[in-house]
């Protein structure tokens, strides 16, 4: 019992929580917007695959950190332009055409990263993100180094997490956002263009996702390897569901998650008899177990897959 | 205030004509409404009163004429342009997001998209005032999907309200509704016309065009068929206008019931947790057809679900050719000669991409005829198809072509003949001619009548009054889940089976009956083996 | 309803989508050809941008897959694995079964035929062992894609995150297998399976290649899974299913039980994929024993429209891309990953193919 306590009461868990949460925060909020919109956004895997790419490429070239993640998240946008011609203006299936821009994005970073970083033994590494004090805080026992020792993307995603509950229910965009995603028809009749709407949704939705990427290259690693993302974006579908669509839990939910994926990284070093992919696996089943619970009594956008088509019901 | 239609009209339709492909639905329409005024729109199905309002509201571009408020020209096709000069539409498909408050549901698009605050209080405030101005009271912060379907419809009419409306559009708006509801309703209408506001409402009923309305337009075929003053007509009048001549429904023979194949005693069923069936009493006879009367939304859903096979009853007994048994499914039916026409021909009733033929014997692949050790006998279904298309006059398709492909009418045929080629036993016909045009409506009644006089019995549950009149040897009402007493189709009367409708027998014992007991027959019947 | 409305579009834009009424049988015979030239159209700018010549790598790609004698016999063997999850894709996605854990199953498959292969069941022939090694395979498939389907019909769970997930954890576990129980003591600490017994391995369909009679194991699958579909009470309930679950129930067909068979086909379909992999071509399994099956399949169903005669062909031009852009690449010093970003290309071009089969532009 004490290992477990010693663990929970090390400061540097609760610091490694807000760095594992960071990337979750980012992608869950990229995709709660776009399927508080009606889009489900399976390309999150491949977009933050290419965000991760994209901002560290541009950062190995000369650019500083801030422009990488600009560049992350422009590329992102690019990429939910895409879904969104596909999904809201065609009216494609959303888990085929998800699953074709993750395969294309994730194909498409490799592709770009092995064409301007000849094959190395030991990959190239940028100059990461470093950790800011910030005065009076940082210096607080324990909390101090539990709480305040993060890099500003750490920061920004979580301002960014109360922004976003704050727009989706306290403004008129908000308000349109949700309708779009509910019943566009309604929308439509109030005059709130629903197809605006969602491309505007899933754009802003895919830039959030491409800087979770980022985060990951920028300040969690200083390198780029392929698979590096391994499964983050299917998580955060996942969390959205356990967040029931609303912005606040899915911080709490990215938290949550970043608690347990800190706490058996620790608990690895404790048990070491148990084979070490028991651990790795977590994630993933706690994901599914998320899932399985919430589920039913999540509020689900009614809207969510339904192609809108002006005139057609 | 007295409507003053000589002032200058606050709306005003002129020449109003729109063609789909060759079908005309408007031809050369005027119409005006002066301030204060609650003037009906009368029509049948299909006479162009929603094409019309469509237009009004910048849903449709009319392909001739214009739409003027308040002497201005509005642009076609932007419904913003309408909700700017203050037409307001209350549709009779309410849009609505169920998941959001009722405040919410008004406030959308009220409000420049990018200020960067909700003004919440100031909204809430005015919804309460409007809300108290014509006595539309509901709880602002309700969660909408939590309201009743009469409250919907009142924020459907506060949107418009919220929006500014004094021009209020109002499609079919007792379609859905309570006798209770519809009443109230009208009591809002008349005030909010005395408040100086101007209504149109859309309907084919002729007791509530005769008691709300200032002013009738009866349209009939996409024309102003008449115009008249409520005070100056009456309901055989306006009956003649609407209607003008009329495919004639088929008349029926009295029925000579046989034995009884089904009977349902204190039958309770509940859906997802909600008793939607309450201790419903009920029997089949064989040559003889069962009429369910009764507003939309009262449990003719689960009735139709129970009888198709859907689901389960949670209490009473049922028996099927005087068996007990605790539960119909599709299987047994299906088995047993039961044929089932479903509530929603395009959602149950048919796979609209799937052929023909594969429709036509869907459910009954596992039999002998169409599929043997699990593989399936396509020529047997493709003849099997072919003679239901040649039989039951299928148009617009061959056994190998998509369903999608055909028409409701022809889909309906399609639906009956997979089930009448076989002579059932016993028919339930939920809702069979929702939708369809006359012509075929005429041709699905011919069909059930024709199923009754070959000894079928037949469950008709409709929302269509003429229809159970016109079919049905014995009818009941369902209000609420229960079932009323039957009565003998001679004895319906309207303002009989409006009572029966509106739920007046509930509340005393039953309605009293004069031809039928009230207990089934107890014999056993010929088929139980 | 009152009134006429049609289905006509509310709006008049100045460009609209129409539904056909009538899918052309040329239009949906040519849109895989069309989208995958498009695909190589656009991936052609991509070459163009790596500043190599564009037609001299697409010509280099097709001798690359079929220049030689051991190219070809590569390009069918890497087809082999392709067709069988192209299949399990294809008949899932059929009944509006969202399986995207083909990757996992197929793992699970090689892991339980490296179990059984190389020890347990290593005493008995031949004959009976593989037609036993290529069931217990399909069986580990059909398993881990049982476990979505129960979450989906229990608990109302997207089957399509869960099936993503569970490939995660499918390859972790095979990972600690060969970590541990099944560990090669013989591969020098490399992480790897114990081999299977030498007569558990496949057949050469071709001396002195590595092409092996899995592909006619594949291409059999494909002409029963396409009999089963449109000649079977399963296929015709299956297809009710996927295009209207509602109508479906109504007609009678019972959902959750046709869901289960389909689940079990689709998995089932991904393990022996698994099995004929490493019974054909490694011997063993490691972690890096699929280059993306499972997700390449869902290109290969796509491209083939889920018919599954077309998942023959798809799967095809897929190994194409993959063997010939090795060769390409060697030549050109292009990356391989041009095959996976055209294939990737062309299951979105397909479905923006297939779109245009069922939608016109009308102004």
């Amino acid at each position: 019992m004490s290992t477990f306590f010693d663990i929970v009461a090390s400061a540097g868990l609760w610091a490694a929580v807000l760095r594992i949460a960071t990337p979750l925060i980012f992608g869950t909020l990229g995709a709660l917007l776009s399927e508080r919109s009606g889009v489900l956004n399976l390309g999150i895997e491949g977009i933050m695959t290419f965000g991760a790419m994209a901002g560290w490429l541009a950062v190995f070239n000369g650019a500083d950190l801030w422009t990488g993640m600009l560049v992350a998240a422009l590329s992102g946008a690019l990429f939910g332009l895409v879904h969104a011609a596909m999904t809201v203006t065609l009216g494609l299936s959303q888990h085929v055409t998800g699953l074709g821009i993750t395969l294309f994005a994730s194909s498409l970073s490799y592709y770009i990263f092995r064409l301007t970083v000849p094959l190395a033994s030991t990959p190239p590494t940028v100059t990461p993100f470093q950790p800011i004090s910030v005065p009076g805080l940082s210096d607080l026992p324990f909390v101090g180094p539990a709480l305040f020792t993060q890099t500003l993307p750490t920061y920004l995603s979580i301002v960014i997490a109360l922004l976003l509950a704050y727009v989706v229910y306290r403004t008129p965009l908000g308000l349109a956002l949700r309708m779009s995603g509910e019943n566009p028809h309604a929308a439509e009749a109030q005059g709130v263009d629903p197809v605006r709407v969602r491309y505007g949704a899933i754009m802003a939705g895919s830039a959030l996702m491409a800087m979770g990427g980022a985060f990951l290259t920028l300040s969690a690693f200083n390198s780029f390897f392929p698979t590096m993302v391994q499964g983050r974006g299917w998580i955060c579908i996942a969390l959205v569901v356990f967040a029931s669509w609303r912005p606040g839990r899915a911080l709490f939910g990215a938290l949550l998650f970043a608690f347990f994926d800190a706490f058996q990284l620790r608990l690895q070093t404790v048990l070491g008899n148990v084979p070490y992919q028991i651990f790795l696996m977590m994630p993933y089943i706690l994901s599914i177990a998320a899932l399985a619970v919430m589920a039913r009594r999540a509020r689900v956008p009614q809207a969510l897959m339904q192609p809108y088509r002006r005139g057609e019901r | 205030m007295i409507a003053d239609t000589t002032a200058a009209p606050v709306l005003e339709l002129a020449h109003i004509s729109k063609r789909f492909g060759p079908i005309v639905a408007n031809d050369d329409i005027s119409i005006a409404l002066g301030r204060g005024e609650l003037l009906a729109l009368l029509g049948e199905n299909g006479a162009g009163k929603t094409t019309l309002m469509s237009i009004l509201f910048g849903h449709y571009t009319p392909d001739e004429g214009t739409v003027r408020v308040d002497g201005v020209e509005l642009p076609h096709g932007r419904p913003r342009a309408a909700i700017k000069a203050g037409v307001g539409m209350v549709h009779q498909h309410f849009s609505l997001a169920p998941n959001l408050t009722v405040l919410e549901n008004v406030m959308t698009g009220t409000e420049p998209l990018w200020s960067p605050r909700s003004r919440t209080s100031a909204a809430r405030r005015k919804l309460l005032s409007i809300a108290e101005r014509f006595g539309l009271g509901v709880d602002p912060d309700a969660r909408l999907g939590d309201l009743s379907v009469g409250e919907q419809q009142r924020v459907e009419i506060l949107k418009a309200l919220y929006n500014d409306a004094r021009i209020l559009i109002l499609d079919e708006p007792t379609a859905v509704l309570t006798n209770i509801e519809a009443e109230r309703l009208f009591t809002t209408l008349r005030e909010m016309a005395r408040q100086g506001l101007s209504l149109i409402f859309i309907s084919h009923k002729l007791d509530e065009v005769m008691a709300a309305a200032d002013r009738i337009v009866v349209l009939r075929g996409g024309r102003v068929a008449a115009e008249r003053r409520a005070a100056e007509t009456n309901k055989a009048e306006l009956a003649e206008l609407m209607v003008g001549h009329r495919v004639t429904r088929p008349t029926r023979e009295p029925a000579k019931a046989g034995a009884t194949v089904f009977q349902a005693s204190r039958l309770t069923v509940s859906i997802g947790g909600v008793e939607r069936l309450k201790e419903i009493d009920f029997f089949l006879r064989e040559g003889e057809t069962l009429g369910i009367i009764g507003v939309s939304g009262n449990g003719q859903a689960a009735l139709s679900q129970l009888m198709g096979g859907l689901a389960a009853p949670t209490g009473g007994e049922m028996r099927l050719f005087g068996e007990p048994v605790s539960a119909l499914d599709v299987h047994d039916l299906v088995e047993a000669g039961i044929g089932r026409i479903p509530e929603d021909r395009h959602r149950q009733g048919a796979i609209g991409e799937m052929t023909i033929w594969e429709n036509a014997v869907l459910e009954r692949i596992r039999q002998p005829l169409f599929s043997r050790r699990g593989i399936v006998n396509r020529s047997a279904g493709q003849a099997f198809a072919a003679t239901i298309i040649e039989e039951f006059d299928v148009r617009g398709g061959t056994p190998t072509s998509r369903t999608r492909l055909l028409s409701g009418g022809n889909m309906q045929k399609l639906i009956l003949g997979r089930n009448l080629y076989r002579r059932p036993k016993i028919l339930i016909a939920a809702q069979p001619t929702r939708g369809l045009d006359e012509g075929a409506v005429a041709a699905v009644h011919a069909r059930i009548l024709d199923a009754r006089r070959q000894g079928t019995a037949v469950l008709l549950i409709s929302e269509d009054l003429d229809e159970v009149i016109g079919l049905a040897d014995r009818i009941q009402a369902i209000v609420k889940g229960r079932l009323s007493a039957p009565i003998a189709a001679e004895d319906a009367d309207p303002r009989r089976l409006g009572l029966m409708m509106s739920g007046d027998w509930t509340s005393s014992d039953r309605t009293p009956n004069d031809r039928i007991s009230d207990g089934p027959p107890g014999e056993g019947h010929p088929h139980a083996s | 309803m009152t009134g006429s409305a049609t289905g006509l579009p509310a709006k008049d834009i100045l460009m609209r989508l129409e539904r056909r009424e009538h899918r052309p049988l040329l239009l949906v015979v040519l849109s895989p050809i069309l989208a995958v030239v498009a695909a190589l159209a656009l991936a052609g700018l991509l070459i163009a941008a790596a500043g190599a010549p564009v037609l001299e790598a697409y010509g280099r790609i097709l001798t690359g897959a079929f220049g030689t004698r051991l190219a070809a016999t590569e390009t069918l063997t890497r087809a082999t694995p392709l067709m069988l999850t192209g299949l399990a894709a294809a008949v899932a996605f059929r009944a509006r079964l969202w399986n995207i854990g083909a990757e996992g199953q197929f793992y699970l498959g090689a892991i339980m035929v490296a179990a059984l292969g190389s020890t347990a069941l290593s005493g008995l022939p031949g004959p009976v062992l593989i037609p036993l090694l290529f069931t217990a395979g399909a069986i580990a498939g059909m398993a881990l894609m049982l476990v979505p389907l129960w979450l989906r019909l229990r608990f109302s769970v997207d089957e399509v995150v869960t099936s993503l997930l569970l490939n995660f954890v499918a390859v972790l576990f095979v990972s600690m297998m060969i970590d541990g129980p099944l560990k090669d003591p013989l591969a020098f600490g490399w992480p790897q399976s114990m081999p299977v017994a030498d007569h558990a391995l496949l057949p050469k369909l071709i001396e002195r290649s590595r092409l092996h009679i899995g592909l006619a194991v594949a291409i059999v699958a494909a002409l029963l899974v396409y009999l089963l579909q449109s000649r079977t009470v399963f296929g015709l309930q299956s297809r009710a299913a996927g295009l209207n679950p509602e109508g479906a129930v109504f007609a009678g067909v019972p959902l959750a039980r046709t869901l289960v068979k389909v689940a079990c086909l689709s998995g089932g379909l991904a393990g022996l994929a698994g099995a004929i992999e490493v019974m054909g071509v490694k011997g063993y399994v490691t972690t890096d024993l699929s280059p993306g099956y499972g997700y390449a399949g869902i290109i290969v169903a796509m491209l083939a429209n889920l018919n599954p005669l077309g998942v023959i062909a798809a799967a095809f031009f897929t190994a194409t891309m993959f063997v010939g852009a090795d060769g390409m690449s060697r030549a050109l010093g292009i990356p391989t990953y041009i095959a996976d970003v055209t294939v990737a290309l062309s299951l979105l071009t397909m479905l923006i193919a297939i779109f245009f089969t069922q939608y016109r532009i009308r102004r």
